[in-house]
């Protein structure tokens, strides 16, 4: 069998909400535009609700195939850091350009553990890391620049502006298709979005944003600190009004047979007081024990 | 703190004021000027691009593609109930001329073939789409309709979900159309998706039979080139009176299985010939049969193989199929989900592979092909690359920031309550940290779920089923009244959110908006429930905490079957809501984590620690000021944005 036609792949990523499908359309349109065959294939359904999304642009002279495999993407281009990370294998070793806009969107998932000095399960690569591994690459703060000039939904057309440095097409043409798809009102801040973006990258073929750093830093100084929590309820206080039930934050009280409060999940209990102070009865007594030697207040 | 507490609940009451619509999502252009080629870089300076671009192309999606060839085949009426990946093909079609076709949106997708086939009966063409699921909801009058066959001409477009992105299972409906014995016909591009439609209903009418497209995800959702033609003119047909043919009684349907049987003998003749099913001609030592968008994995991994593509995919072309297999060497079918094709040609008698190499479940992609073809020695194994080593970041889909469906299951979590789920939005509350659904099964089962449960006598906790206003609409109101005459205990959860959010909101009965835009009745939830014979309703406000814990337990003591109404609508759709956004104290909070069991999206650590615990900061750009945290925030810190810079003052 011979060679596999190779038209070119670019892979949009993000985070729902974000603009992904705007980003693909004005490429697509793009590519459209210059005469080639285009595929450009997304999912969507859950991707709105704050999920990964991910849109798939093929364009050349022939292509069969809507989606690009791993290892086959020439630009990988992520509105959001983490996201960049996840699609990373997608790229074609030796060769793939990287772009990234350093920010950080934390889902709320990331936010889950009630252990003392538990940090967000955030990506933990820093900008720096990844770009030194990729063949091209750019960590770059379109969001703070977008923001800058005026309009944050702007970011896209910074990252545009980025990717027009990995693709040959005229300037003009970009222009164009971006003006298709943003609101007329915002087609000159657009314009400077993409040349913003486009001089940043224009620079060298790896570039990492130096508020990145900020965005990234890791709080190394603070440890995990082992604390003994014991939960007293002196039961004739205790009026059943629940109180403390609703609002315990990690739900490990609740109402016995005799209407009296009681600690139903103590290995959920995090010693966090809220029912020490809720409590109108003073009926609950929280004592925190600290294991090992605390270093509670993290050092600036 | 009282005043503070009323102040934030009144700030929240009149957010539904506070409104910015959403960018309209603009669509691709259609001033398309075929560019002159400039700047090729190396790897695209190929031989010049085939020319699909003539002036009449556009960028269209699999479903636009479909919906523009329901529209130029002059097709009457359409009706849909939405459903990813279907969705868009009605929701395009209602931007069609009104004065062209009646497009609407039903209750459910039965009455959408229902209307459909009313329309045939009438004499002109009809369409209804849905998602793979919606089939099971529409089966019965599809089988039914199979006996009777078309006077319009009607076709189904039937989109698939191979690989689960949103649905609830990957059934292949093309098993479907077997079972009703109707022809299914597969495209596998946007260009053929709006041919094969065309060219549906002119077999339809042809074969006196209804015809079903399918699509599946990647398929509905890619967008290319697609040219497009003019619409038709069909002359209306008007209504026969034909009992023997229209009226499915015993005698008649005795009558109308010879014929359906028939028609098959002579469908599977015509699609021998039948220029939807053709070769492409190529290395004769293997030949591949596949269909839909598989085929376009196969010219990607195989470009030089023999394909025998399959535009149809039931009834198959019995004597076009035999020929191939014995022009070629080894025959490989290739085809995503059930060995389909595979198992009608194993029962022809002849030698065929697939399934031994290529998955029957998920969807299908080049590199599984590869792997397929590797396996049947076709190609060498694919080399896994050195890549970069760790586990990505889990970014689940959560509620919207300031959904109203939040507080709800945040009330039932609290109420320790056994909930029957349903599908829609809500049916995120199944993870943590809301954390309160037990069961979920198909669209407008959580009502008859949750009687059954009450009626099997083993549960202790207070039973309550959770529907969608969508949803009940759809199929919730007969188990409801199901439920009501049975006398169960059970409350039910109406999820009023004033849309069909899911699929990416969609009028339903319940909005007073039709699928054009246009005022109509509006479905009275207290009055109807009342009708049928509820005594116990109640309508609360999805943003008021404590109202929400305190009606759902009255309900809960009630018994017999208690409904309670939530009402805000979704902060996407129709207009995305956007309210005043509130901020954390970072000198007061406590860190207790009480907020972020709201799992809103807005609400983030901060870079503050409190006893070993970060504190919680709100992201103002997604706030949208619903003020949920404020009410459920355990040390009063969490205010509106003005109220907190009156205190730092
Ligand atoms: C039979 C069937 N038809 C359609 C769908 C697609 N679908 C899933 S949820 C949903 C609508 C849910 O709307 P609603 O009940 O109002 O809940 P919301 O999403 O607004 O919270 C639809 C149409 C499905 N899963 N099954
Ligand atoms: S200290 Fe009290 S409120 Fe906090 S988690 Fe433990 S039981 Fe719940
Ligand atoms: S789209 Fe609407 S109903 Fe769905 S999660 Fe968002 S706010 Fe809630
Ligand atoms: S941060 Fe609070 S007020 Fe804002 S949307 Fe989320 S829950 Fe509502
Ligand atoms: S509920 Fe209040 S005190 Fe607790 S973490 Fe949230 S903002 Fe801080």
């Amino acid at each position: 069998m011979s060679e596999v036609a190779t038209p070119k792949n670019v892979l949009i990523v993000g985070v729902g909400g974000q603009g992904v499908i705007m980003v693909s359309k004005v490429l697509a349109q793009l590519c459209q535009n210059n005469g080639y065959e285009v595929k450009q294939s997304e999912v969507h359904g859950m991707a709105k609700r704050g999920g990964g999304v991910f849109s798939h642009v093929r364009f050349g002279p022939k292509v069969w195939s809507p989606t690009i495999p791993e290892g086959e993407a020439d630009v990988l281009v992520a509105l959001e850091w983490a996201e960049g990370l996840r699609w990373i294998n997608y790229l074609k070793p030796g060769s793939g350009t990287f772009i990234a806009d350093c920010q950080r969107i934390v889902p709320p998932f990331a936010c889950r553990n009630r252990g003392r000095g538990a940090e967000a399960t955030y990506a933990p690569q820093t900008p720096e890391e990844i770009i030194e591994q990729v063949h091209a690459g750019f960590a770059i703060d379109a969001t703070t620049m977008a923001t800058n000039l005026g309009n944050l939904r702007a970011a896209n057309t910074v990252l545009l502006g980025a990717l027009s440095t990995a693709l040959d097409f005229p300037e003009e043409d970009w222009l164009e298709s971006i003006s298709m798809f943003v609101p007329p009102a915002s087609i000159e801040i657009n314009r400077e979005a993409f040349f913003e973006g486009r001089a940043w990258a224009m620079e060298s073929d790896k570039r990492v944003d130096e508020t990145a750093a900020g965005l990234h830093k890791a709080h190394t100084d603070i440890h995990n600190v082992d604390i003994d929590t014991v939960v007293e309820i002196t039961e004739e206080w205790c009026k059943g009004c629940d109180i403390c039930v609703k609002m315990c934050p990690e739900r490990c009280l609740r109402m016995n047979d005799q209407l009296i409060a009681e600690l139903a999940l103590p290995d959920l209990c995090t010693g966090c007081r809220m029912c020490e102070w809720l409590c109108p009865d003073f009926a609950i007594k929280i004592t925190n024990t600290p294991v090992t030697p605390p270093a509670l207040e993290p050092a600036e | 703190m009282v005043a503070n507490r009323e102040r934030i609940f009144l700030m929240a009451a009149t957010i539904g004021l506070f409104v910015t619509f959403e960018l309209s999502n603009s669509i691709f252009c259609n001033t398309l000027t075929a560019r002159k080629m400039l700047f090729m870089n190396e790897t695209l300076a190929r031989p010049a691009p085939e020319v699909r671009s003539a002036p009449t192309a556009r960028p269209l999606t699999g479903n636009e593609a479909i919906a523009r060839g329901v529209w130029e085949a002059g097709t009457k009426v359409a009706a849909a109930y939405p459903g990813t990946p279907s969705t868009e093909i009605m929701e395009n079609l209602g931007t069609y001329p009104s004065e062209d076709m009646h497009a609407q949106w039903s209750t459910n997708e039965k009455t959408s073939l229902d209307v459909a086939i009313g329309a045939s009966f009438a004499g002109v063409r009809a369409f209804s789409s849905m998602k793979h699921v919606g089939l099971n909801v529409a089966a019965d009058a599809l089988m039914s309709f199979s006996y009777i066959g078309v006077n319009g001409g009607l076709v189904i477009a039937v989109c698939d979900d191979p690989g689960i992105h949103s649905s609830q299972n990957e059934q292949d409906t093309r098993m479907f159309a077997r079972f009703a014995q109707v022809p299914i016909l597969e495209p596998s591009d946007g260009q053929e998706a709006l041919e094969y439609t065309r060219q549906a209903f002119d077999l339809s009418e042809e074969f006196d039979t209804p015809v079903v497209v399918r699509a599946t995800t990647r398929l509905s959702h890619t967008r290319s080139a697609v040219n497009v033609g003019e619409r038709q003119v069909v002359e209306p047909r008007g209504f026969i009176e034909q009992p023997s043919k229209n009226v499915m009684i015993p005698a008649h349907a005795r009558m109308q299985h010879p014929k359906v049987l028939d028609r098959e003998r002579k469908l599977i003749e015509a699609m021998n010939t039948s220029p939807l099913n053709r070769i492409d001609p190529g290395d004769r030592s293997v030949g591949i049969i596949t269909s839909g968008i598989t085929y376009t994995y196969v010219k990607e991994c195989l470009p030089n193989a023999t394909v025998l593509k399959l535009g149809v995919s039931y009834p198959l072309p019995e004597t076009l199929i035999r020929d191939f297999c014995a022009s070629v060497g080894r025959v490989i079918v290739v085809e995503e989900l059930e060995p389909f094709i595979e198992e009608a040609l194993l029962v022809m008698g002849l030698e065929v592979e697939g399934k031994a190499f290529f998955p029957r479940l998920g969807e299908f992609s080049p590199e599984v092909l590869r792997e397929g073809f590797a396996k049947a020695g076709l190609m060498d194994a694919p080399k896994k690359t050195e890549g970069f080593d760790f586990a990505p970041m889990i970014r689940p889909p959560v509620l919207c920031s300031g959904c109203p469906h939040t507080s709800c299951f945040m009330a039932l979590r609290a109420l320790d309550m056994r909930v029957a789920g349903d599908i829609g939005c809500y049916t995120l509350a199944v993870v943590e940290p809301l954390k309160s659904m037990d069961t979920c099964v198909s669209m407008g089962s959580s009502i008859a779920n949750a009687v059954g449960m009450a009626k099997a006598g083993t549960e202790t906790k207070p039973i309550v089923a959770t529907i969608g206003d969508s949803t009940f609409l759809h199929s919730g109101i007969p188990p409801l009244i199901d439920a009501v005459y049975n006398q169960a205990n059970i409350t039910v959860f109406l999820l009023d959110n004033h849309i069909t959010a899911m699929t990416g909101g969609q009028d339903h009965p319940g909005t007073g908006k039709t699928l054009r835009g246009d005022e109509t009745a509006r479905v009275d939830y207290v009055e109807l429930v009342k009708a049928l014979g509820v005594e116990f309703v109640s309508v609360v406000d999805s943003y008021d905490m404590a109202a929400l814990q305190h009606q759902l337990r009255e309900a809960m003591e009630f018994k017999g079957v208690s409904v309670v109404i939530s009402n805000r609508p979704c902060v996407l759709d129709p207009v995305k809501i956007k309210g005043p956004t509130f901020v954390v104290d970072q000198d007061n909070c406590t860190a207790c984590q009480s907020c972020m069991n709201l799992g809103c999206p807005a609400l983030t650590w901060s870079d503050n620690w409190f006893e070993g615990r970060h504190k919680v900061a709100i992201d103002p750009n997604a706030c949208i000021g619903c003020s949920l945290c404020a009410q459920l925030c355990t040390s009063d810190s969490i205010r509106p944005l003005d109220l907190q810079e009156a205190a730092n003052v």
